[in-house]
């Protein structure tokens, strides 16, 4: 296999990333792996490598986004402008302050966009409660409209106590 | 204590053993998460940085699971023992380079490990020998619940646990298998499967995984999708996929020994010839021939060969792990030559491979 940029020397290097269903595969030898810094992989991006198919393709996406370079994370002090250079965010925050775009994007990445798995178990109590909450609210809401106070009393009692 | 103090020599830990390792070298399951209103890591100033170890470190080390344990941090160990790290897959090449404010904590089975402030806060990983996620996820499950009663993880019930990059976004969850396949690439099949498992959404890689390549006949698969599905959900789809890889490799061996038997006595014949007559060789071609040679064992060429015996030279022949046998700094012609040295002393033993028979 031969390299996709000087087409000259043996591929050595193989890359590859999946976005959505696109794969995108480049394979480098040893020399073009350096010269791209391949080598350093926390500055990398395939993109950079592949300029032209696939940098127009991410000139596509990006351009489909309205210009928010103004916004800062209140948390970090993180800036659309970094997301889109670093392809992370700055803090946990930035979730929220940048959250408007982001729903296509995880549409591409993964499964779905909304967590089902693991809820730690501080939260799940209290989703717990906060159910329970609301079926006690509805029981006392039909002990009044039956006029059941003697019941109605009871559950209104017993909600006052899980709050 | 250093790390070599504490963790069993190749020797000792190349004899752990575990369900399908004939193919399936280890399992890993490992979860990502991170604090509240702190920074991460690439984006947090030093004293940030510093800060969130100090905060993590005695979390991490106060937890029952990791007793008897050996923690550190990145910039207190020798750039040698990280790289031995690597070589052991017990930390990420990005991890082995990072400095202060980076950290880690290792038990002494090997069987847990959590490094700190690599890209997210907590990166956190099971790992066990063999064809083991689902009790690699049990572990780490445990590890993490224990872990939530004393920190504030970044958790949002829309998005599930946050990280610094949103390909690692809700579950947090990398599951991933090593998987021996000597079989599939000697049938030029295994293109066939890398493509298939990347269109069920999963990355297939090279032995030290992101950007690295497949040596000796090594390869990494993990899920690549995090949210929107459960953990439970996650881990029976690449079990499935992974049950399906394994019966691939073994009808691939099958096949060959059935079709192609001469084909497959000559690499293993001639990787023997080689390992164990060679004076210079590199630790690529030493990873390549060793494949075939445990290949040669599975297939009853080489009866008096162990598998724990290919897979402690496969550790013993990389650069870290080769340097450590010396004091005296060496150049890599240096170690082809000392690795070669080892090999024709270690497999003296082995007689040479044998066709068996009908």
């Amino acid at each position: 296999m031969l390299c996709n940029v000087c087409k000259q020397n043996e591929a050595k290097v193989h890359l590859t990333k999946i976005v959505g269903d696109k794969m995108q595969k480049v394979d480098l030898c040893e020399d073009c792996s350096k010269e791209k810094g391949v080598d350093d992989p926390t500055n990398f991006s395939l993109t950079d490598v592949l300029l032209g198919k696939v940098a127009e393709e991410v000139a596509e996406l990006t351009e489909a986004e309205p210009a928010e370079a103004s916004v800062k994370c209140p948390t970090c002090g993180y800036t659309q402008a970094d997301f889109k250079k670093a392809g992370r965010f700055g803090c946990s925050d930035c979730y929220t302050t940048f959250g408007e775009g982001l729903e296509p994007m995880l549409k591409t990445m993964h499964k779905g966009i909304k967590h089902t798995g693991k809820v730690p178990a501080a939260l799940q109590q209290s989703r717990a409660e906060a159910q329970k909450i609301k079926q006690l609210q509805k029981r006392l809401d039909k002990a009044v409209a039956e006029e059941n106070f003697e019941e109605a009393a009871q559950l209104r009692d017993e909600i006052k106590r899980m709050k | 204590m250093n790390i070599h103090e504490f963790l069993a020599p190749p020797a000792v830990a190349c004899q752990r053993t575990g369900p399908q390792d004939d193919i399936v070298m280890s399992s890993r399951v490992r979860l990502a998460r991170n604090l509240c209103q702190q920074p991460f890591p690439s984006w947090a100033k030093k004293p940030d940085r510093l800060r969130v170890l100090e905060t993590l470190q005695p979390a991490v080390q106060s937890l029952p699971q990791m007793a008897p344990h050996f923690s550190a941090a990145m910039d207190e160990l020798p750039a040698l023992d990280r790289q031995i790290l690597v070589e052991r897959h017990l930390i990420s090449r990005e991890h082995a380079a990072k400095g202060a404010g980076s950290g880690l904590v290792i038990n002494q089975e090997e069987s847990l490990c959590v490094m700190i402030n690599e890209e997210d806060h907590l990166r956190m990983q099971a790992l066990r020998p063999g064809f083991q996620i689902k009790a690699c996820w049990q572990a780490i499950d445990a590890v993490d619940s224990a872990l939530e009663a004393k920190l504030d993880f970044a958790y949002s019930p829309e998005l599930g646990y946050l990280t610094a990059c949103p390909t690692n976004l809700g579950t947090g969850i990398r599951i991933s298998a090593m998987l021996h396949l000597p079989g599939l690439v000697l049938a030029e099949d295994i293109t066939r499967i890398i493509n298939a498992a990347n269109k069920l959404g999963f990355a297939v890689r090279g032995l030290y995984g992101e950007g690295t390549e497949a040596l000796g006949n090594v390869f990494q698969v993990s899920n690549q999708m995090t949210l929107g599905e459960s953990e439970a959900q996650i881990i029976e789809r690449i079990g499935k996929a992974l049950h399906q890889i394994i019966e691939e490799e073994q009808n691939a061996r099958q096949l060959l020994l059935e079709q192609k038997s001469k084909i497959v006595f000559n690499h293993i014949g001639r990787a023997y010839g080689i390992l164990a007559n060679a004076h210079t060789i590199t630790s690529k071609e030493t990873m390549n021939l060793l494949s075939l040679l445990r290949l040669g064992g599975e297939l009853g060429l080489l009866p008096q060969l162990t598998r724990a015996l290919t897979d402690e030279l496969f550790l013993l022949t990389q650069p870290a792990h080769l340097q450590k046998q010396h004091t005296e700094k060496l150049d890599a012609e240096e170690r082809d030559i000392l690795r070669a040295d080892m090999l024709r002393e270690r497999l003296r033993s082995v007689p040479r491979p044998q066709v068996p028979a009908k």
